[in-house]
């Protein structure tokens, strides 16, 4: 008792200071703020004094361009060649020769994929996965988006090995060689991770064109990052009686890293694969802008046409994808974490691999089949249906009957809500802001932070781009903001509740594996374009990590300090307010970090339903192909994220110092 | 503590170990802290535990000096932290030793060649670790003959070597299962057969069995006598059980804090330890196992005599017949002359627990 009063009263002081200091430093900016007019400068950005980084970009870009030309063709041709393998044995069809003469090979027949996919689901987890990643084919196929979803599987396929491989001796460079991870792979990492998905796709599309060899650089730099986390951790995980072990085998270097140390990780290096896949196929989507086709290029061009019936179905089709893709991989990743179960070893390859040879047996059966029976060959259009009128009847049906209500209350979150908190946001003065951030940073892990976080935000103003910061940051803050406000209550009642969280669990699963372009398409269909539209779908995207992350941190106080709490005679209401919830506090906040940078990823691909801010800029400058705009804007949408992330971080890891 | 013995023990007449030394520590070394190597050599290889405290040191291993020899049971025994593990790592190399020399067989082993060490370890050590550290990905077959593919065997040759060892360790009908699907005890088993896959002449144990359940390590004790038996390895063992050691050991080395404070035999710690620390450990030791015939005999008085003893025998293999005979026992060395003997008195004393000053008079 003594102990932590005494406690309290060392740590009560610096608080009081703090609070002074904050009240001062409020108060000067409010000051400026006020005086707007009379120092214009140090509310917008002088555009006299901006720095013109964006023509550098580009002209660094154009040198690349005219100079490494030779360079990038050849990556093209070479990337090109188990590219085209892919989607012409899933897609397309091989054409041997030209013009009338030339011969067809047919692409691999569709009834013997959803059997091969059947067969997979069994053999990786049971009849239930078999009939769920099989079932999910097969609605592809029925629901006529065949083709489509072939090609977005052919580049997953050729991208995905891409991804493992470079990530896997990425992160086992950075785990070899500390100071290569502190300085060149951890901020790459962070770098990669938070620049906006569009903003890779204009460096791709101008060095590479629009071709699905520059949408696949794209994916595979995109989805790259959970692999080499997922191998660096791995390998730091291997118990070191294991490394010990290798060492008294007499293994050399090598044989210790490939025969020890990387089995040994297989668990965690297989969670790193299923983020990669999932990561990969968000990726294909986005990147159908820059010539990827497939599902992704399906819906963008229902969004842009409006044919909200065409774009939910083929909506409809990437999640079964995603889904499939998903349960799949975990399911993998589980028997791998779980281990073998033994069993007698068969000399023959088919009693060995009975699934595979089935599999491969019945593709090829198919297949050639399907040279006589065209029913095999391409879905035949009897059996397919569309659900594409329905759903636009569906949504002329509640436009009808409910335009007025939904139209008011979008007008009444304009009004009340977003146009003022907008104006506040842009008229903010931006010196006022690397001020208050610098000091934020400062207090919560000292000048290190506070420069990084300072600079980061200066960029943003000196770069001329601090208007459309702001507004990136108003809408990305109103989003996460809600998200929290409805996650983290369903979060609690799921920590309190196990059949609620029964319930919750395989929902938020579900969001969390969608592509984000998935959750435009429904609330256009409502909304229509603009802010509300923008910010609706965000919440809906980013509020899984508030729900997922205040279920774990309430979940994970240890029994004995609850039961530790009951027995002094806390009523369950005290021990959750006063154990569990100020125990949980770090793991929430950590929480609300991932929610503020899925708002943030989100927001700047809702610039295709018509936001104003950093994520329209780079929409823009794709559009144009202007490298140097759209280089510029990602960074400072990066930008916020960086700073976002590391002063909620720095904040957790001091609340975390406290509670031991 | 009070109550120990302050006479020097009776081991008169004991042979001299004329073993040739396996494994020797020279003033062996292992500091952790910046600038470690230059402080030790700076006082040529002396400092006390103040000195490496005030230079913002951690000791983990300090001047341990001591010898192995071939075919004994050598075990090092501490409690948690003190430096026992650290200290078989630096004899194994898995870590580098900050000053002193580490033979084997005479040549200092920290100097040797990288490739000389991998070598080493492929064909004259073996090692078996607390938690088994197992592949989880190979099964019992595999996971054994790993170190001999590790060398290059190819897969009959080794297959066989392996299924002889699991043979060895009676594991036969389980080569095919994967760690996780066997117990704790079958693990350690699997752990023990892969250290001997490769025929090793010195074998080091890290607290193979203080993971397993009470039931368990005793059985598993049971088995690295009878392996033992069999096998006649150079064994180094680490334990923080004192009883696992009394049970075990040809001669114990009992650490503190990184240091060596005493190695004997477990009678010889029984019967003299050097300090409270040890008493401390020897208190609640069946001493009828551990004390044998030389250390409670007398010079003869002539009386007569019940029956005859050797010299090595404990206690407690002829407590009952002693007491049941009511007469003393000769006790005869090797071609049958008596070297003294044994009094009743004196051994239900020992098994009361009663303490006279001098043994048996």
């Amino acid at each position: 008792m003594t102990a932590t009063a005494s406690a309290g009263e060392t740590r009560s002081r610096p608080v009081q200071v703090w609070l002074l200091v904050w009240a001062v430093a409020l108060a000067a900016v409010l000051v400026v703020f006020l005086l707007q007019d009379r120092l214009p400068w140090a509310v917008n950005y002088p555009a006299s004094a901006v720095v013109p980084v964006a023509d550098w970009v580009s002209a660094l870009m154009r040198w690349i361009k005219s100079n490494l030309s030779w360079l990038t063709r050849s990556i093209t041709a070479v990337l090109g060649v188990p590219l085209d393998f892919a989607l012409n044995l899933l897609a397309k069809n091989f054409k041997i020769g030209h013009g009338a003469e030339a011969y067809v090979l047919p692409r691999l027949s569709w009834v013997g994929v959803c059997a091969a996919a059947f067969i997979t689901g069994h053999a990786a987890g049971g009849r239930k996965l078999s009939l769920l990643v099989g079932g999910c084919f097969l609605y592809i196929a029925l629901f006529g988006q065949w083709t489509s979803a072939m090609l977005t599987l052919g580049l997953i396929s050729i991208a995905v090995p891409f991804c493992i491989v470079t990530g896997l001796f990425a992160g086992i460079w950075a785990w070899r060689k500390p100071w290569a991870e502190r300085l060149i792979v951890s901020p790459a990492l962070d770098l990669m991770q938070t620049i906006p998905t569009f903003a890779y796709l204009i460096p791709m599309l101008l060095l590479f064109g629009n071709s699905p060899v520059s949408a696949m650089i794209a994916t595979a730099i995109f989805a790259t990052p959970p692999m080499v986390r997922a191998t660096m951790l791995g390998l730091s995980r291997v118990p070191s009686e294991i490394d010990d072990f290798s060492e008294m085998a007499g293994c050399t270097a090598r044989q210790k890293l490939w025969r020890v140390l990387l089995p040994s990780a297989r668990p965690t290096l297989m969670v790193g694969v299923n983020q990669v896949i999932m990561l990969a196929l968000n990726m294909v989507i986005i990147a159908s802008m820059i010539g990827a086709g497939g599902l992704g290029y399906d819906v963008l061009l229902a969004l842009r046409a409006l044919k909200v019936g065409e774009a939910m179905e083929a909506g409809l089709a990437i999640v079964a994808l995603a889904i499939a893709l998903d349960r799949l991989s975990q399911a993998i990743a589980h028997s791998q974490a779980k281990g073998h179960v033994h069993q007698e070893v068969s000399p023959s390859l088919w009693r060995r691999y009975p699934n595979l040879t089935l599999a491969i047996a019945i593709l090829v059966v198919t297949t050639l089949l399907g040279l006589f029976v065209p029913a095999l060959a391409v879905v035949p259009k009897a059996i397919t249906f569309t659900t594409a009128p329905l759903w636009k009847a569906a949504v002329n049906w509640v436009t009808i009957n409910f335009f007025d209500t939904i139209e008011a209350f979008r007008v009444a979150l304009i009004l009340n809500l977003l146009n003022p908190l907008r104006a506040f946001c842009e008229g903010f003065p931006w010196l006022g802001a690397v001020f208050l951030l610098g000091l934020a940073g400062y207090q919560l892990s000292g000048l290190r932070l506070a420069v990084l976080v300072a600079a980061l935000t200066a960029f943003c103003a000196i770069t001329g781009l601090w208007e459309k910061t702001m507004a990136t940051v108003y809408l990305c803050g109103i989003s996460a903001f809600i998200a929290c406000l409805i996650g983290i209550p369903i979060g609690l009642m799921a920590s309190r509740s196990d059949r609620f969280e029964k319930i919750v669990t395989p929902v938020i699963d579900t969001l969390q594996v969608l592509p984000s372009f998935c959750f435009i398409i429904p609330v256009v269909m409502l909304f229509r374009v603009g802010d509300v539209t923008a910010m609706i779908a965000t919440i809906a995207f980013a509020v899984v990590p508030a729900i997922r992350y205040t279920n774990h941190g309430i979940r994970q106080v240890p029994p004995a300090l609850i039961e530790a709490a009951k027995v002094s005679g806390c009523t369950p209401r005290q021990t959750f307010f006063r154990v569990q919830l100020p125990l949980a506090l770090p793991e929430i906040m950590l929480g609300v970090n991932q929610t503020i940078l899925m708002a943030l990823a989100m927001i700047i691909i809702c610039a295709m339903v018509g936001t104003r801010d950093l994520g329209q800029e780079v929409f823009i400058a794709l559009s144009k192909a202007d490298s140097g705009r759209g280089i510029v804007a990602g960074l400072a949408i990066a930008f916020i994220g960086i700073v976002a992330d590391r002063l909620f971080s720095a904040w957790t890891a001091k609340a975390r110092a406290r509670l031991g | 503590m009070t109550d120990r013995t302050e006479q020097e023990p009776n081991t008169a007449g004991a042979p001299k170990d004329a073993r040739p030394v396996k494994l020797a520590c020279r003033n062996v070394w292992k500091l952790f802290g910046s600038n470690a190597a230059n402080f030790i050599r700076e006082r040529d290889g002396k400092a006390s535990m103040a000195d490496v405290t005030a230079a913002g040191l951690v000791g983990a291993v300090r001047a341990v000096d001591l010898e192995i020899r071939q075919g004994e049971i050598f075990i090092i025994m501490g409690l948690s932290g003190s430096g026992k593990s650290t200290l078989v790592r630096c004899m194994s190399r898995l870590v580098e030793p900050t000053h002193g020399k580490v033979e084997f067989e005479g040549n200092d082993l920290l100097k040797i060649s990288d490739a000389a060490l991998i070598e080493l370890r492929r064909h004259r050590m073996g090692m078996v670790f607390q938690n088994f550290a197992l592949l989880p990905h190979l099964n019992v077959l595999e996971n054994i003959a790993f170190p001999l593919s590790i060398q290059g065997q190819d897969r009959a040759t080794r297959e066989a070597r392996a299924r002889e060892v699991i043979e060895l360790v009676g594991l036969r009908g389980r080569e095919h299962f994967y760690p996780r699907e066997l117990s704790g005890g079958q693990q350690q088993r699997v752990g023990i057969a892969r250290s001997l896959a490769t025929k090793p002449e010195i074998w080091f144990l890290d607290e193979p069995f203080s993971a397993l359940d009470p039931l368990i390590r005793r059985e598993m004790q049971d088995e690295l006598m009878r392996l033992q038996m069999m096998l006649h390895k150079t064994i180094v063992f680490i334990t923080h059980d004192f009883d696992e050691a009394i049970r075990l050991a040809d001669r114990i080395a009992i650490m503190k804090d990184g240091e060596v404070i005493q190695i004997g035999t477990p009678e010889e710690l029984v019967v003299n330890p050097a300090t409270d620390y040890v008493a401390e450990f020897t208190r609640d030791v069946d001493r009828a196992k551990v004390i044998s015939a030389r250390s409670l005999m007398r010079a003869c008085d002539g009386s007569e005599h019940g029956g005859t003893v050797a010299p090595e025998a404990k206690i407690s293999s002829f407590s009952a017949s002693i007491v049941a005979a009511n007469k003393p026992f000769a006790v005869v060395n090797g071609s049958g002359k008596p070297i003294g003997e044994v009094t009743p008195q004196a051994v239900i004393d020992l098994l009361a627990g009663i303490e006279r000053s001098g043994a048996g008079t």
